[in-house]
């Protein structure tokens, strides 16, 4: 009993180590994207292991944090594609060491074909 | 009759879930349950959005979820390496790659994986193009960035959805 308690307590541990590391990430990191990688996914890391360890430490409560464990996978991409989705398209600038942007280069493509269009009008 | 299959499965699944959520064994409840699940089931499977149930697919659905896991471990080590070092090696930027994959649901899944897997979010997607960000650009062009993003998770959902 005292062994399966102590792994339960080591995972949720990992994963609150995981957790801090995520936030560091959201105060360190240079511009929103990069934020957003290290705070909404270092905590899918962070979460699936506090959730498990507390599993494994009371062991009626596995299912239930199986099952959450589950809705997260699948609903925290959902919130960050959409976050990361709105900020690039009203315009947040990414950080000066970024190397390319081939959305930007898009909406300029898009941009090209719509004047074009009122030109020929 | 294959639909059929698929709803009676579905309805388990859903009932298992519930009755693990709630610790319920009375059979009444379960019962219920059952009976709900199947309206939902059938409600929710239209012939659209129905996929055929055969071993091979099963199979790689299966395998999927450990590789999955493997996949966001190994890259939640990766950014929080990133993370604690003084100079914050990051190399970041916005490439675009191309799938293979038809079917809507089979593109939701692959955006979903790619965006689980730190180091990579899906901004946006156009046709067949998804653009990533990337935190670690290792190769700029359309080619290369499709190997090493997407690949992985395209030889197993290429099986699952078709």
């Amino acid at each position: 009993m005292g062994a399966v308690k102590m792994i339960g307590a080591i995972i949720s541990l990992m994963g609150s180590i995981f957790l801090f590391l995520g936030a560091l990430g959201v105060l360190r990191m240079p511009d929103t994207y990069n934020r957003m990688q290290a705070g909404t996914k270092a905590t899918t890391m962070g979460s699936i292991l506090t959730l498990l360890g507390i599993g494994i430490y009371h062991l009626p409560w596995l299912p239930q944090s199986l099952i959450l464990i589950m809705f997260i996978t699948a609903t925290n991409p959902l919130s960050s594609h959409a976050l990361a989705r709105a900020s690039h398209f009203s315009g947040i600038p990414l950080t000066e060491k970024t190397v390319v942007d081939r959305l930007r280069e898009e909406y300029e493509k898009d941009e090209a074909a719509v004047s074009k269009e009122g030109e020929n009008e | 009759m294959q639909r059929v299959l698929f709803i009676i499965l579905l309805a388990l699944m859903l009932t298992g879930l519930y009755a693990a959520w709630t610790h319920t064994t009375v059979e009444g409840n379960i019962l219920i349950l059952f009976i709900a699940a199947l309206v939902i089931s059938a409600l929710f499977t239209t012939r659209k959005r129905f996929i055929p149930l055969e071993p091979k697919r099963i199979a790689y659905a299966i395998a999927y979820i450990p590789y999955m896991f493997y996949a966001i471990i190994r890259a939640n080590f990766d950014v929080a390496r990133r993370v604690v070092q003084p100079t914050i090696p990051i190399n970041p930027g916005i490439v675009e790659v191309r799938t293979k994959l038809k079917s809507s649901i089979g593109k939701t899944v692959l955006a979903n994986s790619i965006t689980l897997t730190p180091g990579t979010l899906s901004v946006d997607i156009r046709g067949n193009r998804l653009f990533i960000h990337w935190i670690d650009v290792r190769d700029v062009e359309e080619k290369g960035a499709t190997e090493d993003i997407v690949r992985g998770f395209e030889r197993f959902l290429e099986v699952i959805f078709g």
